[in-house]
């Protein structure tokens, strides 16, 4: 597997902490993915109930990397100032970029993106910049200094799986050393397997687990989809055809007109 | 003096960012701060005067995809 920025990571399950019914199920559908990462966000506290501490205990007790996100930022001022609160909370230089442009898709505004990233890389940050498949915008944020691009497979929480695989399998020919992970949009586990199978390094999600009716096992779900796609991959898989080819050798049939 | 914090308007007779956070029960809690959107790190809230006026952004854990 490739690495994300010199670490290592045990699988390529990277996993959001956002939507489950209970802090309980949360931690249960963690231990049932194995994810080696959840992704996590920051947001207003107050000083009475001081709810975020909670949530931190448990996050820290799961045992993976954090991976803070900019959630929800729409300049690249808003993105780059989240992003030096989150590497204070968060102890990390790693943070999952967003920069919003679109509401209705909350597609990624790449050009405030790429200058978002060239502004923390130069400030020591390792960014997962969230963005499309398109390949001068990844050059460009390359150029920009990010090692780990994180295209999504279609919008934020819509389920909708992998929306241009000619897109993706593109992106996966033009950068073979990059890190690549599909950040958004997978619904099912027989997507992220695609995603594998296609070679990508990771799957990023949450949606799909966080609102499944049983979320501890659709995340198990998601972890045996995307083992399956890592080791049909690695297993180098036919090329496929469009005219039939027998499988069962027609030399020594018998004649039986 | 009449501030801004996450949004709501707080009177606080206050110098600093760190005497803020005391005052508003924030203790020793794991946040981040911003003044005026400005990110202040936690070693600087001490010498950080406020103003009439300023915006404080109190930033701390949450759920996250």
């Amino acid at each position: 597997m490739r690495d994300f920025y010199g670490t290592t990571l045990a699988n390529g399950f990277m996993l959001g902490t956002a939507q489950y019914p209970s802090p309980a199920i949360l931690a249960e559908a963690f231990r049932r993915s194995g994810a080696s990462v959840a992704t996590v966000s920051l947001r207003r506290e107050s000083g009475q109930d001081r709810a975020g501490q909670d949530f931190w205990n448990l996050i820290r007790d799961l045992g993976v990397h954090i991976l803070p996100n900019t959630a929800g930022c729409h300049s690249v001022k808003e993105a780059v100032t989240t992003a030096h609160m989150a590497r204070e909370v968060f102890d990390t230089p790693w943070i999952k970029l967003e920069v919003i442009g679109e509401e209705d898709t909350l597609q990624p505004d790449v050009f405030g993106l790429v200058e978002a990233a060239r502004i923390l890389t130069e400030d020591g940050f390792q960014v997962f910049p969230y963005t499309t498949e398109d390949l001068v915008v990844a050059d460009r944020l390359l150029d920009a200094g990010c090692e780990v691009l994180m295209p999504w497979g279609s919008p934020i929480g819509s389920g909708l799986g992998l929306n241009n695989i000619f897109g993706l399998r593109a992106l996966r020919a033009h950068f073979p050393d990059v890190p690549l992970v599909i950040d958004a949009g997978l619904g099912l586990p027989s997507q992220a397997t695609t995603a594998m199978e296609l070679g990508y390094d990771a799957i990023l999600l949450n949606t799909a687990v966080a609102k499944a009716g049983d979320p501890a096992a659709m995340a198990e779900a998601f972890a045996l989809a995307l083992k399956a796609g890592k080791l049909a991959q690695s297993a180098d898989p036919m090329e496929p055809r469009d005219m039939a080819a027998p499988s069962t050798p027609v030399i020594g049939k018998a004649f039986l007109e | 003096m009449r501030l801004q914090l996450n949004g709501t308007s707080v009177d606080a007779e206050v110098a600093t960012l760190a005497d803020l956070l005391t005052a508003r029960g924030y203790g020793e809690a794991k946040v981040a701060t911003a003044v005026n959107g400005t990110f202040v790190p936690a070693p600087l809230r001490a010498d950080h005067a406020l103003a009439e006026g300023d915006s404080i952004e109190v930033l701390a854990p949450m759920q996250g995809g």
